[in-house]
This record gives C-alpha cells, sequence and structure tokens, in this order.
C-alpha cells in the first residue's frame, strides 16, 4: 500500500531523555522521529525499551519528574516546544494525552470529567460546554451509552467506559495530537476492541501515537510503527513494510516472536 | 510427642496474650462505667437532660450542678480553634506533600511531630507569660479603647479586657491542634496515585488547577478525618487551656473574658471538691467528656474508613 | 506558545496566588511552635543550672533551689507507669499483629483506637475513682497508673505497626524449621522489630511524661523529694503547672527551665524515633 503524501505534524530531532545518569531513551545520537498529521504512529518494542519515555516527552510530561533531562528537540509544526519561554501547560493543550489505567476522576460527574479541561481554560458558557461534551464523547463513542446519565458519577463506569471517558477529556480541549501509553493494557477483549475501532475514526481529528506491546494492536490500527530497544529506536517504517520486510535483524527477532 | 507439646505450648501463649489484650478491652469498659457510676449520684439528682443542659453550677451555696456552661465553652473553643487551624494545617500539607522539595518535606515533617509531642503545659506557660499580656495590651486594650468611643453596643461582645479568657485559650489551642489536621491531609495527598496527577497535568493544568481538579477531591475524606481528629483533640485539651482560659463559667461569654470548659473545670475543682455531689458533678463531667470524645473520634475514624475505599476503588 | 491570552494570565495569577497562599498558611501553622520553642529556649537557658537538678524546690518567696524532687519523681512514676503498660500494650499488639483471624480483634483494635482518642485528664479520673479513692488518698502509684493506663493503647498501635512491617518470610522460615508459633513470634519476630518496638515504648514514655492533667488528682505533687511511691509526688509538668499559676517571680524562672527541660527530652525522644524508624528490616 502506498501512503498519499502526507506532511509532518510533529517530529523529534535527536531527542535524548535521561534520568540522572542513566540515558532512558536516545542511546546512540537520540531518536529523530517525524509523526505525520493525520496518521496512526505505533511505537513498539519489549518492556524498559524507552518508548513510553520517549511518548512522554512528546507532551513534556517529563517536566513533573525532577530528575528527569530532556536533550535535543521536539518540533510542533515546525517550533521547538522545548525552546525555551515555552509554556508546557499550552503545549499539553495542543498534545494531549490518555494512560494505561483509567483516570478518570471518581469524584466528578461523567459531564464534569469531559468539560474539566474547558472549564480549565475559562469557558463557561452553558451552551458552548454542552456541545463540547457531546461532540467528545461521540468521538470517543461513549455517547449512547451516556447520554442519559451525564449527571451520574464516572466512577460508576465499567473500565473500558472509564477509558473512552478519558479519551473524550482528552479530545474535548480538541488537542491537535493525542499519544496514547498502552490504552487497552488494562482492559478486557471488547472494550479493546471498540477502542481500537475508535482509533481508525480519531485519526480523521488527531494525529495519534500509541505505545502498545501488542504487536498485533500496532498492525491492526497504526499507519506507522517505530521499534524501540534497550533505549534505542531501531527502525521506523510504514507498519506494512516493518512488519513484513523488517531491514534490522533486531526488529525481525522481535516481530517474529524470539525475545520480549 | 513433640508435636502434640508444641501445639500445647502454641494455645498457652495464644491464651495468655488474649488474657493480657482483654486487660485493653476491659480498661475501655472499665472507663466508662466507672465514670458513669461516679457521676450517677449527679446525674441521678438532676437528670442526664438536667444535668447537661442546667445553667447553674454553684457548689458553694446553692448546691445545684448544671454543666451546661462547660458544654458551651468546649463547643465555642474546640470549633473556632479547629476553624482557625484548618487552613494553614492544610497549607502546611498542601506544602510537604506537592510544593516542597525532599529535605524542606522532612523537616515539616518533624515540626509537625514535635509540634504534636511539645507537652500541653509548655504551650500554657507560654501562654500564660507571653501571649495573654501581649494580647491583653496591643489587641483587647485598643480594640476596647475604640469601640468605648466609637461603637459602645460592641461592648458586651468583646467583654473585660484581661488577657485570660475566651481569646487566648482558642488561639492556643489552634496552634495545638495543627499537625492533627495536617498529618492526615498530607498523607491522604500524598496517596492519591501519580496517574491522576498526570493526567490532570497533560489536560494542560496548572500546579494549583491538579490540585483542585486531581488531588483535592480524592484527598477530601483524609482532609475530613484530620480535621475531626483536630476537634477531638481540641475537646479534650485539658492544661493549656486551663492556664489561659481565666476559668470562668459566668455566661454569656465574651471574646475577651474568661470561660470555662469541660476538661477545665475538672482540672480544676476536683482537688477542691470535699463534698460528694461536687465530687460526683466533676466525675459526671468527665462521663459527659467521654461521650464526646467518642462521638468526634469514631466519626474520624468512619470518614477516613470510607477514603479508604474511594481510593482503593481508584488504585 | 508563549503567554499571550488573557484567560491563561489570570490562571497563572491564581496559580501565584495560591503559591503565595499555601506558603503564608504553612508559615502561620509553625508559627506558635517557632514562638513558644525560642521562649522555652531564651527563658529556660537563664534559668537553668546546676542547682535546679541537684535541690529541691525551696519555700514560695524564697529563690534559689531545685527541682530534684519533680525530677525524680517524673522517672518513677513514669518508669512505674510504663511498667504497668507494657504487658497489656505489647501483648495486645502482638495478639493484633500476629493472630489476624483473632475473633476478638476488631473489638481490640476499635477499643484501642477509642481509648487513644480519649483526653487524658479521663485516664486521672479512672485511676482516683480505682486507686485513690480505695487507697485513701493521693499517691506516686496512682499516677503511675493513671499514666499507665494512657500508655496502653499507644503501645498497642505501636506494636502492631511495627510488626505488621516484619517481612512474613522471616515467620515461615521460622515456621519450616519446625519451630512452634510461640518461638517464631518470641525468638524471631520481636527480635526483628527491636529497634521499632524500642522507638514505640520511648514515644510513649515521652507522651507520659509531659503529661499533667492525668497527675493533678492522683500523684498530686509533693515540694519534697519523695521515693515511696504510696505517698503523694511531683513530676515536671505538675510542677510546672502549680509554679505558672504561682504568683512568685522566681516559681516563674524555674516554669521555664522546667518547660526547657521537658522539650529537650521530647525533642530528643522523637529525634531518636525518627533515627530508629529510618532504619528497614
Amino acid at each position: 500500500m502506498v501512503q498519499e503524501a502526507v506532511d509532518v505534524h510533529m517530529e523529534s530531532r535527536n531527542l535524548v531523555v535521561r534520568y540522572g545518569n542513566r540515558v532512558g531513551v536516545g542511546v546512540g545520537g537520540g531518536v529523530s522521529l517525524p509523526l505525520y498529521r493525520h496518521r496512526i504512529t505505533a511505537l513498539i518494542g519489549p518492556s524498559g525499551c524507552g518508548k513510553t519515555t520517549f511518548l512522554r516527552a512528546l507532551n513534556r510530561m517529563h517536566d513533573l519528574t525532577p530528575t528527569a533531562r530532556v536533550e535535543g528537540e521536539v518540533l510542533l509544526d515546525g517550533e521547538n516546544i522545548y525552546a525555551p519561554g515555552v509554556d508546557p501547560v499550552l503545549v499539553r493543550r495542543r498534545v494531549g494525552m490518555v494512560f494505561q489505567k483509567p483516570t478518570a476522576f471518581p469524584t466528578m460527574s461523567i459531564y464534569d470529567n469531559v468539560a474539566a479541561g474547558l472549564k480549565l481554560v475559562g469557558i463557561r458558557d452553558r451552551k458552548r460546554l454542552d456541545e463540547a461534551v457531546e461532540r467528545a464523547l461521540k468521538g470517543a463513542a461513549l455517547w449512547d451509552e451516556v447520554k442519559d446519565r451525564l449527571r451520574a458519577p464516572a466512577s460508576g463506569l465499567s473500565g473500558g467506559q472509564q477509558q473512552r471517558l478519558t479519551i473524550a477529556r482528552a479530545l474535548a480541549v480538541e488537542p491537535e495530537v493525542l499519544l496514547m501509553d498502552e490504552p487497552t493494557a488494562s482492559l478486557d477483549p471488547i472494550s479493546t476492541q471498540a477502542i481500537e475501532d475508535l482509533l481508525l475514526t480519531l485519526k480523521e481529528q488527531v494525529t495519534v501515537v500509541i505505545v502498545t506491546h501488542n504487536m498485533q494492536q500496532a498492525a491492526r490500527v497504526s499507519d506507522f510503527t517505530a521499534f524501540f530497544l534497550n533505549g534505542e529506536m531501531v527502525e521506523f517504517g510504514p507498519t506494512e513494510l516493518l512488519f513484513t520486510k523488517p531491514k534490522d535483524p533486531r526488529t525481525e527477532a522481535y516481530i517474529s516472536g524470539r525475545f520480549g | 510427642m513433640r508435636r502434640l507439646y508444641s501445639h500445647f505450648g502454641d494455645r498457652l501463649f495464644a491464651f495468655f496474650l488474649l488474657l493480657l489484650a482483654l486487660g485493653v478491652v476491659a480498661l475501655a469498659l472499665l472507663m466508662a462505667y466507672e465514670l458513669y457510676r461516679g457521676g450517677s449520684l449527679a446525674l441521678g439528682r438532676f437528670g442526664l437532660l438536667g444535668f447537661a443542659l442546667g445553667r447553674e453550677w454553684d457548689p458553694v451555696v446553692q448546691k445545684a450542678f448544671g454543666a451546661w456552661p462547660y458544654i458551651l465553652g468546649t463547643f465555642i473553643v474546640s470549633f473556632s480553634a479547629l476553624f482557625l487551624s484548618f487552613f494553614p494545617a492544610l497549607a502546611a500539607a498542601i506544602f510537604a506533600a506537592e510544593y516542597a522539595p525532599r529535605w524542606l518535606a522532612q523537616i515539616i515533617n518533624f515540626l509537625l511531630d514535635l509540634m504534636a509531642a511539645v507537652p500541653s503545659v509548655v504551650y500554657g506557660l507560654w501562654g500564660i507569660f507571653v501571649l495573654a499580656p501581649w494580647l491583653r495590651d496591643k489587641v483587647q486594650l485598643p480594640l476596647y479603647m475604640w469601640a468605648a468611643e466609637h461603637l459602645p453596643g460592641l461592648l458586651p461582645l468583646l467583654g473585660v479586657p484581661t488577657g485570660y479568657g475566651l481569646m487566648t485559650a482558642v488561639l492556643i489551642l489552634a496552634s495545638m491542634i495543627v499537625p492533627y489536621t495536617a498529618a492526615l491531609a498530607r498523607d491522604a495527598i500524598a496517596l492519591v496515585p501519580k496517574e491522576h496527577r498526570e493526567a490532570a497535568y497533560a489536560l494542560g493544568a496548572t500546579r494549583w488547577e491538579v490540585m483542585r481538579l486531581a488531588i483535592l477531591p480524592l484527598a477530601r475524606g483524609g482532609i475530613i478525618a484530620g480535621a475531626f481528629l483536630a476537634l477531638a483533640r481540641a475537646v479534650g485539651e485539658t492544661m493549656a487551656v486551663t492556664m489561659v482560659i481565666g476559668n470562668s463559667h459566668k455566661l454569656p461569654y465574651t471574646l475577651f473574658g474568661g470561660a470555662a470548659t469541660m476538661p477545665s473545670v475538672i482540672a480544676n475543682e476536683f482537688t477542691e471538691a470535699v463534698e460528694d455531689l461536687h465530687l460526683s458533678a466533676l466525675i459526671a463531667v468527665g462521663f459527659l467528656l467521654f461521650l464526646v470524645s467518642m462521638l468526634v473520634n469514631s466519626t474520624a475514624a468512619y470518614v477516613l474508613r470510607r477514603q479508604e475505599r474511594l481510593v482503593k476503588g481508584v488504585l | 506558545m508563549t503567554a499571550k491570552d488573557l484567560a491563561l494570565k489570570r490562571r497563572y495569577r491564581t496559580e501565584r496566588l495560591m503559591m503565595a497562599l499555601v506558603a503564608l498558611g504553612t508559615l502561620l501553622a509553625f508559627l506558635v511552635l517557632f514562638l513558644v520553642l525560642a521562649y522555652a529556649l531564651f527563658q529556660g537557658v537563664g534559668a537553668l543550672n546546676l542547682d535546679f537538678f541537684l535541690k529541691d524546690m525551696r519555700p514560695p518567696g524564697e529563690t534559689g533551689g531545685g527541682l530534684r524532687q519533680a525530677i525524680v519523681g517524673t522517672l518513677i512514676v513514669d518508669g512505674l507507669g510504663l511498667l504497668i503498660a507494657l504487658p497489656f500494650g505489647l501483648a495486645a499488639g502482638v495478639l493484633l499483629a500476629e493472630y489476624p483471624d483473632h475473633p476478638v480483634n476488631p473489638y481490640l483494635r476499635l477499643l484501642s483506637d477509642t481509648l487513644n482518642g480519649m483526653p487524658a485528664i479521663l485516664f486521672g479520673l479512672l485511676a482516683f475513682i480505682l486507686i485513690v479513692k480505695p487507697m485513701g488518698g493521693f499517691s506516686g502509684l496512682s499516677g503511675a497508673f493513671a499514666l499507665g493506663f494512657l500508655m496502653i493503647p499507644i503501645l498497642a498501635r505501636s506494636t502492631e505497626g511495627v510488626l505488621s512491617l516484619v517481612p512474613k518470610e522471616i515467620r515461615e522460615a521460622g515456621l519450616a524449621l519446625g519451630l512452634p508459633r510461640w518461638r517464631v513470634i518470641l525468638s524471631l519476630v520481636l527480635p526483628t522489630a527491636r529497634a521499632g518496638l524500642i522507638t514505640g515504648v520511648l514515644l510513649a514514655f515521652a507522651r507520659a511524661a509531659g503529661e499533667a492533667a492525668p497527675l493533678l488528682f492522683t500523684a498530686f505533687g509533693s515540694p519534697l523529694l519523695e521515693l515511696n511511691p504510696l505517698k503523694p509526688m511531683d513530676t515536671l509538668p505538675l510542677r510546672l503547672f502549680a509554679f505558672a499559676i504561682s504568683p512568685y517571680e522566681d516559681w516563674h524562672r524555674q516554669a521555664w527551665a522546667a518547660g526547657l527541660v521537658l522539650f529537650g527530652l521530647i525533642t530528643l525522644t522523637s529525634l531518636l524515633a525518627r533515627r530508629a524508624s529510618r532504619r528497614r528490616f
């Protein structure tokens, strides 16, 4: 399959993340990786390979870890998000994130969870909030299940529903890029299916970067795949190509199940 | 044979443990029973309600005993102290758990332990010789003079500016109960899972917004439980309050004037009580204090258990 | 991507305001503690001398003398109290931690928590009713009982906490050797937890050493050195209280000295406790 012409939305250049003296990701010159607009890029590799560390560098989540240091550049539409004077709060509004464990705020209602990000930026208008919440919940394929109980506490939802709620919450602020850190790792197969289906429609709105340890999942949903091993990005390419004709013997070993 | 022997040893050991541990049970039951029995003379004479709501406490002339002035005093002093200490204590908890670098957080934790450990008589000593005179000269007198000139209607509320009274007791007490709220709030904040903070940060929240969105709602139970524990401490605090409150049960209480609480009247009058009825009335006050303490402490325990379930559900 | 729009400026203003409030509140929370410590230090150091430890108090109005009788009394009353409390507190803690399924445990835990939250003065009332009245007078022993009652629930919960930190592999290893459970507890679990147990005992001792309320109508106080626990005895907090509410200048001075000594004792034990509890098994 030949990809139609696509442009680069986000891009890392020689990115290295260190925890103290230990290199978390970027062994051997740093990671340079393009993330294409309205495409899904999967980051795969065995646990501890640095894929999550790389993902968290894309919206400056490492700022919260005192020992972590980031070197190199991450360009968002050509602008370096690590340049001096750039506000991480604004970066994170444009680059949303969904975590492995569903993190719905348990004391808030479903509605308030989705509206949380919007209220932060000062949107108080009832009608605008209502519309945005509905749009986000529909976008996360959750609307039909919760439209009758928007005021109910989010803690009453199932794990899969909570995970889609956090996706809706991330979508509500209309980010350009959505980072997903093993979003289905703690879910049952049916919920996993629902989220994978959702991913395919999501990419019409946003650029998606997904970390997964499940190679089948990467093969099913992603357009591009990057393979990480021991803190190094070994190989990057169109998903089909990477899974059928890997260039690096280590990639081949991994996808044929010889380790990890 | 050996097996049988060791089995016997185990049973003997467990039996002795149980016997001694039942001492704790006995102690709690004895306390309730003996306080009730000791106070039964007064409670029988006036009735539980009559005693609790009676406004007259006169061991000398009328030989009438009503504990209402002390109940009211305890109520006013402990709730005011909780109100004053709650936000500083919460701030200290937030600072220690979220904002401070590790070394500073450790110092704060040590200071919180220390604050809870400094004996109550030492706070009282400072209250008598430093706080009370200072409040009298720098706060109460000027305020009193000002009110006398501009707003005489306020004077009955202010009372006599002696320094030893309600206001001083509340201020001392407020600073003594800070560590109870702060320690529980700090632990509750620290227990909020990392994922929830990160989720809020990832939404583009600032530090305080993360606190408001993700942390405080989840830690709410621990914070409330801490407030109840602090309240329980305030209710039972004896020495520091006795030393600065002025020990007057004359109603109505005023801001500057003397007051009395349930523990303070026991501390004050017990060794002077010669008549059985007086002694019994003081023990009856102790019984009421027992009931109030149990109520407040159980509420704290209940809130804390619910909090634990909430956080466990999230993890 | 720099802070431009107004809403964001407002959010950062809130951020700074809350940060300032949190810092201010923290300072406020510790203000009185600092002041109390500073005064105890300055006033106390000036009043503290060798006589304080070596001589008994002088009659009102006279200067000089010390508080030997109160220091010795504190050690005796508190020490006896600890002896009374130890078997009960330790046993309850061991039962809670080592026999988790024991049917009395829920009640035991509930009641020791209830006792832990009780005002100290109520333990004094109880000791008055149980000891002073039958014996016909105030005594150091009744004070020891009041403090002992107070320490029992503290010891029970601290023992339980410390023992629950002992890795269960240690117990399993002992049981696998064929040792009976009581031997495992006495010769393996308790020695492993020794540092923590000592910490708990120290903290309970320090807490009781600072209490005056339970002693007001039990140990009662005495101006002379008294070594017979059946007679009224003095303790530092009791004496501090009596001196503080007295009209005599020299007694006020001694009260500050007593405050400093008490404070030093408390700080020392909390520091020791902190050191001991930082060590892990």
